[in-house]
């Protein structure tokens, strides 16, 4: 791909430790990707709004506080009722691993739980985005 | 063609799409700019700029949702830096004007410099202009007022608006000698500050004595967290462009930007053209090592490229 | 602490061992690394000898515990004369249950609570706001009106226990709340006991739960420091909290720096709004991070105390010793647990742990070790404060005082860590304050600079991590971990709307609008939010009000 690679990096629902997402935002930065960095406590509906006018190739979303359940999924349906099928979607944070297999089912592309090597994103998303 | 339609229809999507590939110089989105280059120049495009935290972000968003009170379509563009290193960025602007993100009638774009020459007011210009077709009134471009080429792409603007902020002393001397003759409308932000009014009478010492034409921009006062001022602001923006409609001024402008515009457009051809025949036979690479060891002058280094592409 | 002769001769003694023993050595067998680090990245010498502590005074610089600088400790006899207050925080998802455990807890002797509440509550937002939805009773109670609070402390005597409560933008609520129950009961607030978190400088740094902007909170702050001084005055007021700063990447120093920063602009805060220093200065708490060096760490505590005791001497002329001296409570760092292998963090807490008593913390909660993973289980909390037990009745450390003075590494390094965190805080006050330090995202930047860099050894596996990036093993997924039910979240919303019902709709209204007057004035509000609460105002009722006066922070665009 010739051109950079656009993702909107956000910490939907209430809980304030950004740490991670900010050490991803500036991992993917590092990686020549474009990162629309759209801060704390993020409603689904706004990750998606600016998912859609910032096009972004991927949605990278970060949760510590367990409402994972309830806002992944969320964001993941209201991007298909917008028709955007082309976008990544990833989730990340305190994640047990009882609920991994229901949020990919739901269509959370992948997880990454506590430990995740940047590397290791970076490699994922330039593997597997879903247009050109 | 689909996007043409979505994107007069006033289809978000469609629009963010077409940014895109603008942005990265799609053949499709510019003949689709050629098609419909007669539906453009109905927006008020209003460039944004001044130092590092003086609040552009937040004073932008009280704009939107001022212009957004009296029914006026508003696009958005939010131009950062790109990391010279990695070709990557982090766009932040976005966290400000989070409220905006679901208004149907506010398109909030954030865009990188990306570095590549000239391509930059490139991109910027190509985005304004599909958001006038999508139907905005009202464009904002906002960037960080401190290098050559963003004060570039806010020249483009039919009205700049600078912003300052209280207490920053000699700093103004240092703007003054950049950016200060391209403000059609001076903000002074965080006018709760102390020190405010201070500045506000500094930066219009500085615009009487360094204007000699038929108007002096006007400096306003405002505090953008606390919704301040705003509304006068606004007013001045507005009043800027009845201004410019007056004797023509507006056309002049149009036809000044315009020429810079192309000038850029053919500057960008005309070496994206010579790198690319050159690359080929890696000509540059030899030439600039021989200026480099003194075995051949610049001039005649430049003559010897020009003659590749026959100039 | 050496004459200059002797430091001569220690100098050629030590060039003598570097020529003899030393180079032979590290010609046969070279040191596994070039260069050597803390946890915190700062270099570290092979060795440390009396020349590196050449600069200290003892009398001005380490002294005797329980006297100014205050550098061995709060106390003449520190653990000697009372073990730590061995504090787990805990929150569960409704009042009800918490009630439940909080007298369980008494019934085995435990005489401090401390309140986790859920993100709505620490927000100010109520369980039925949409924002909520998918967070109520997740980290904790879910708190929405003085109902709620009724039910959690029901039956538990409110003048016989304190009370601890991790809240901070609505703190003046839940404080106000915890007045009325108290009131309820017959209990006068002169006899409560208990903390508030309340810092909300470091909820802009670092943990995110922030409501207003800037300048109302601080003003918020001096309302509640005012209000206590007077109404309340055996309740602490605030815990300066260098923890969540650490958790988001910060280095030991910068820890140190950057809360002692804080803590200066609540001092200035309320000096400003017209408070004697050494009226308020005493109620004054901090609570720091335990990391897994050891050593750094317990420099850190001592630096810490040092640098604040000449802060309150010198630049705020306390006159009061109690003024000057730093009191913390400590946590293990929850980041440095890991996913992978968790039974390992329960060594990791146990190097910890023996950290923040070697620096001679006040209270401590000990990380459970399945936190990276979930909200700990009732088995891993009861690792987790077995932990504290052993290093307090087992370990032998609590037998002397400040065992580790006069190490010359220990004392180098205290020095070295008190040095840089002036450096911070100098930087800080010219920028104009900590508030203006924080809007400009200079305190968050570098912060997250310290952490990109930690990210980046780990990764580059400079820095090793056990089970992260070395002896990985394949793993079972773990089981059993806590899950909060998601009923939890309708059945508050019921309560809610049963509330409304039930309550004087007009009345709350007419204290809403009491309040706001208040806030719109320069009044002191902490009486208004005490009749509003009174009324069964609700959280979000309350907060929303000062939402409308006050606007809401924004969040630093620098990342």
């Amino acid at each position: 791909m010739d051109r950079p690679i656009r993702v909107i990096v956000a910490k939907p629902g209430l809980d304030g430790h950004d740490r991670g997402a900010k050490v991803i935002a500036r991992a993917l930065r590092d990686a020549g990707m474009e990162v629309i960095y759209t801060g704390l406590r993020q409603t689904p509906e706004q990750i998606v709004a600016a998912a859609i006018q910032e096009d972004a190739d991927v949605i990278a979303m970060s949760i510590l506080s367990g409402a994972h359940n309830h806002l992944f999924p969320k964001v993941v349906n209201l991007m298909k009722d917008q028709g955007a099928d082309d976008v990544l979607i990833l989730g990340g944070g305190v994640i047990p691993e009882d609920d991994i297999p229901g949020l990919k089912e739901a269509g959370v592309e992948e997880i990454f739980t506590p430990g995740s090597a940047t590397q290791t994103i970076v490699d994922f998303i330039k593997n597997n985005l879903k247009r050109d | 063609m689909e996007l043409e339609k979505r994107l007069l229809d006033g289809d978000k999507r469609a629009c963010a799409r077409l940014i895109s590939m603008v942005e990265n110089n799609n053949k499709e989105a510019i003949s689709l700019i050629k098609k419909l280059y007669k539906h453009t120049g109905n927006a008020h495009v209003i460039g944004i700029t001044g130092p590092p935290g003086g609040g552009k972000s937040t004073l932008t968003d009280k704009l939107v949702k001022s212009l957004r009170d009296e029914g006026k379509k508003v696009g958005i563009i939010a131009v950062d830096p790109t990391s010279p290193f990695t070709g990557g960025s982090i766009l932040g602007d976005r966290i400000r004007m989070n409220d905006l993100s679901l208004d149907p009638g506010v398109f909030i774009r954030s865009m990188g410099t990306r570095g590549h020459l000239g391509g930059l007011s490139k991109a910027t210009q190509g985005a304004v202009k599909i958001l006038d077709i999508y139907g905005c009134d009202y464009i904002f471009i906002e960037t960080v007022g401190v290098g050559q080429s963003e004060v570039d792409i806010v020249r483009t603007a039919d009205t700049v608006l600078m912003i300052m902020v209280p207490g920053l002393g000699d700093d103004i001397q240092a703007i003054k000698a950049g950016t200060m003759e391209i403000g059609d409308v001076f903000a002074v932000n965080k006018s709760d500050l102390f020190g405010a009014s201070k500045t506000a009478r500094e930066i219009k010492t500085m615009l009487e004595m360094n204007h000699n034409m038929d108007r002096i921009p006007p400096v306003m006062q405002v505090t953008a967290l606390k919704n301040e001022g705003i509304k006068e602001l606004l007013n001045e923006i507005k009043g800027h462009m009845e201004y410019l409609k007056e004797n023509d001024r507006l056309n002049k402008r149009r036809e000044s930007n315009a020429r810079a515009e192309i000038i850029n457009l053919i500057e960008e051809e005309i070496l994206s053209l010579i790198l690319r025949k050159n690359e080929s036979v890696g000509v540059l690479d030899d030439i600039s090592q021989k200026v480099a060891l003194r075995n051949m002058d610049p001039y005649t280094a430049k003559d010897e490229i020009l003659r590749a592409i026959d100039l | 602490m050496f004459d200059k002769e002797r430091l001569d001769q220690i100098q050629q003694s030590k060039k003598d061992w570097e020529d003899k023993v030393l180079n032979k050595t590290l010609e046969k067998f070279p040191e596994r690394q070039d260069e050597f680090q803390t946890g915190s990245g700062d270099k570290i010498e092979r060795l440390y000898t009396p020349e590196d502590i050449q600069g200290i005074n003892y009398d001005e610089e380490i002294g005797y515990p329980g006297q100014y600088p205050y550098t061995r400790g709060a106390q003449p006899t520190m653990y000697r004369g009372r073990l730590w207050t061995m504090r787990m925080y805990a929150g569960f998802a409704t009042a009800e249950e918490s009630n439940k455990r909080y007298k369980y807890l008494i019934e085995q002797g435990s005489k401090g609570l401390s309140v986790a509440f859920d993100l709505p509550t620490q927000i100010g937002y109520d369980s039925d706001h949409s924002l909520s939805a998918g967070e109520v009773g997740k980290v904790g109670v879910a708190i929405d009106s003085l109902a709620d609070m009724e039910i959690l402390f029901d039956g538990i005597p409110l003048d016989k226990v304190s009370t601890s409560m991790t809240i901070n933008a609505p703190a003046s609520v839940l404080l106000a709340m915890y007045i009325a129950v108290a009131e309820k009961q017959g209990v006068s607030a002169d006899k409560l006991r208990g903390t508030i978190q309340n810092d909300i400088l470091k909820e802009y740094i670092a943990r995110g739960t922030y409501i207003f902007p800037t300048e109302p909170s601080m003003r918020l702050i001096t309302d509640i420091f005012e209000y206590c001084s007077e109404s309340v005055p055996k309740w602490n007021t605030i815990s300066i909290s260098g923890y969540h700063i650490r958790e988001a990447g910060s280095t030991a120093a910068q820890e140190v720096g950057f809360t002692l920063a804080d803590g200066i602009a609540y001092v200035d805060a309320a000096i400003e709004a017209g408070l004697d220093v050494d009226a308020f200065a005493p109620r004054l708490s901090f609570f720091f991070n335990a990391h897994n060096d050891l050593l750094e760490e317990v420099a850190k505590f001592r630096a810490a105390r040092r640098l604040w005791a000449k802060i309150m001497k010198e630049r705020f002329e306390a006159k009061s010793e109690k003024s000057m001296r730093l009191k913390f409570h400590t946590q293990t760092g929850g980041s440095t647990l890991t996913a992978q292998q968790p039974d390992n963090n329960i060594v990791r807490v146990a190097i910890q742990t023996l950290a923040a008593v070697l620096g001679g913390t006040q209270s401590l909660h000990t990380n459970s070790k399945d936190e990276a993973l979930a909200l700990p289980t009732e088995d891993s909390v009861r690792i987790a404060l077995r932990t504290q037990q052993i290093v307090a009745h087992e370990s032998g450390v609590t037998n002397t005082v400040d065992p580790l003075a006069g190490s010359y590494y220990i004392e180098a390094k205290t020095k070295a860590i008190e040095e840089e965190a002036m450096k911070y805080i100098e930087k800080i006050d010219e920028l104009g304050g900590a508030p203006k330090a924080i809007d400009l995202g200079y305190i968050q930047q570098e912060i997250m600079d310290s952490a990109y860099d930690y990210q980046r050894e780990v990764e580059s596996e400079k820095r090793i991590v056990v089970g992260v990036n070395k002896y990985k093993s394949e793993e079972e997924p773990p089981t059993g971990l806590l899950k909060v039910d998601p009923a939890v979240e309708e059945l508050q919303k019921k309560k809610l709307q049963e509330l409304k019902s039930k309550r004087d709709n007009e009345e709350v209204n007419n204290r809403l609008e009491a309040l706001r007057k208040a806030c719109n004035s320069k009044e002191n509000v902490m009486p208004y939010i005490i009749e509003a609460v009174k009324a069964y105002g609700t959280l979000g009722e309350i907060c929303g009000v000062m939402r409308e006066v006050f606007g809401e922070y924004q969040q630093s665009v620098r990342i």
